[in-house]
């Protein structure tokens, strides 16, 4: 199990809808692994269940339900079955390895030094999310952040100031108040999922260079 | 919430009459009536349908009538939903259409021990809106993860999630203070991450995220008591 969870008000976004769909995808890795998370979830759904019947309906036009009645007996052809999906990959946790075209090895992996990353739902605005792999031993150039990064164990640990996270699943999330400068643990290449909402700004000597790579 | 029997499957009113006394078991507040909590619902009160009941009627003989119950109590439920969270009219109109036609066919796949019928309504409205309005794709955990297989099952009543505990929920929203239920409904009907909560109600983030997390420790407070 992992060790280091999203708070209950990140679980409270992903239950009620709220979040963009990279986070979304991040809660949900997490969630997959975490049975205690898994409750947490069901607890928040019924609350929303709860909420949701609370409301005061709106009654809706004239004929609407003669028009669902009608639909009931048309063929589910309207629903027409999702567009084969590719592969995916089978050792990550099924969230997260459905977005992936194939296997982790073929990934289009981008090399810059020590770390390698792919970059994943290039078309969201605002959000980037990438698979990032840091060799053992090294560290990520340090950074502050204008926005919140969310960060996901999937293999290897890291530390930061914070903490040392070392368990599958296990989510740091940084904000701009963090500068941060996570290291890799010795021994096996640290392997995560990471979604950045606002871009990186560098801070360490080497931040001119990376900058310059990040814009490629 | 329950049905009136009266208005149940023979009758095929035009207008279906739907009573419904949400979570208000008969007897009520003194707690003394005998079935107040009781375990089943169903086997409780004979003369009374619950949402669960008609869901299941769908799934195993396609009952129309226990269908237009639902779209009578769960349709403008879901249209004032997605209105809340901003949609046009017609657009929540749609919406509603949707909703109660992914109920009638995915009605076999409706786990009353999972969740009650409001919960799993809510969330087809939630994903269908994402998909529709927002167009995206909401992952959804996947709870038979490989990774967990060797993990040890979790406690039975950690993942109770049916209509006795939506029953408990209610209770307990209605005791929370005022500022937290307000804070509840604003996650879960405006589409705003508790970032963009704090923002408007001129909040600090680390108000908002302690108040949510107080909120949801007095929650599963008073859930425990229940049990």
């Amino acid at each position: 199990m992992p060790a280091y969870h999203p708070g209950p008000e990140l679980l409270m976004d992903y239950a009620s809808g709220a979040l963009p769909e990279p986070v979304s995808l991040l809660v949900a890795t997490h969630v997959s692994l975490c049975r205690g998370c898994q409750a947490e979830v069901a607890r928040l759904e019924a609350l929303g269940g709860v909420l949701f019947d609370e409301l005061d309906g709106e009654p809706l036009g004239a004929g609407a339900l003669d028009r669902a009645l009608a639909r009931l007996e048309l063929p589910e052809s309207l629903e027409a079955a999702p567009a084969a999906k590719p592969k995916g990959d089978r050792s990550l946790p099924r969230p997260l390895g459905d977005y992936l075209e194939g296997d982790l090895e073929s990934l289009p992996w981008k090399n810059r030094g020590s770390v390698a990353e792919v970059e994943l739902l290039s078309g969201h605005s605002g959000i980037r999310t990438r698979l990032l792999r840091i060799k053992a031993g090294t560290a990520l150039p340090q950074h502050t952040h204008e926005g919140t990064e969310y960060t996901l164990l999937l293999a290897g640990g890291f530390s930061d100031a914070e903490a040392h996270y070392q368990r599958r699943g296990d989510v740091a999330v940084a904000d701009t108040s963090v500068d941060h400068r996570p290291v890799a643990d010795a021994g096996e290449d640290c392997l995560c999922l990471a979604v950045t909402d606002a871009p990186l700004r560098l801070t360490g000597p080497v931040a001119r260079y990376f900058n310059f790579l990040a814009r490629l | 919430m329950s049905f009136d029997q009266t208005a149940g499957p023979d009758m095929a009113p035009a207008v279906p009459s739907v009573a419904f006394a949400p979570f208000e078991v008969d007897g009520g507040e003194d707690g003394g009536s005998a079935g107040g909590k009781g375990d089943d619902p169903c086997g409780a009160a004979a003369d009374e349908l619950f949402p669960e009941d008609l869901i299941e009627a769908i799934a195993v003989r396609q009952d129309r009538e226990a269908f237009k119950l639902l779209f009578a109590y769960f349709a403008p439920r879901v249209k004032a939903f997605v209105r809340r969270k901003g949609a046009a009219e017609q657009v929540a109109e749609d919406l509603a259409q949707e909703v109660m036609l992914t109920v009638w066919r995915r009605a076999g796949q409706f786990d009353r021990r999972k969740a009650a019928a409001s919960t799993w309504i809510f969330t087809i409205a939630r994903n269908r809106r994402i998909d529709m309005i927002r167009r995206e794709v909401r992952p959804e955990f996947d709870p038979e993860d490989p990774g967990l297989r060797a993990e040890e099952e979790p406690p039975a009543d950690d993942l109770l999630a049916d209509r006795r505990q939506q029953e408990e929920v209610h209770r307990a929203v209605a005791r929370l203070p005022q500022e937290q239920s307000q804070l509840m409904r604003l996650a879960y009907f405006e589409d705003k991450s508790h970032g963009v909560i704090a923002e408007e109600l001129d909040l600090p983030l680390g108000t908002v995220k302690s108040r949510i997390r107080l909120a949801m420790r007095k929650l599963r407070q008073i859930l425990k008591e229940e049990d």
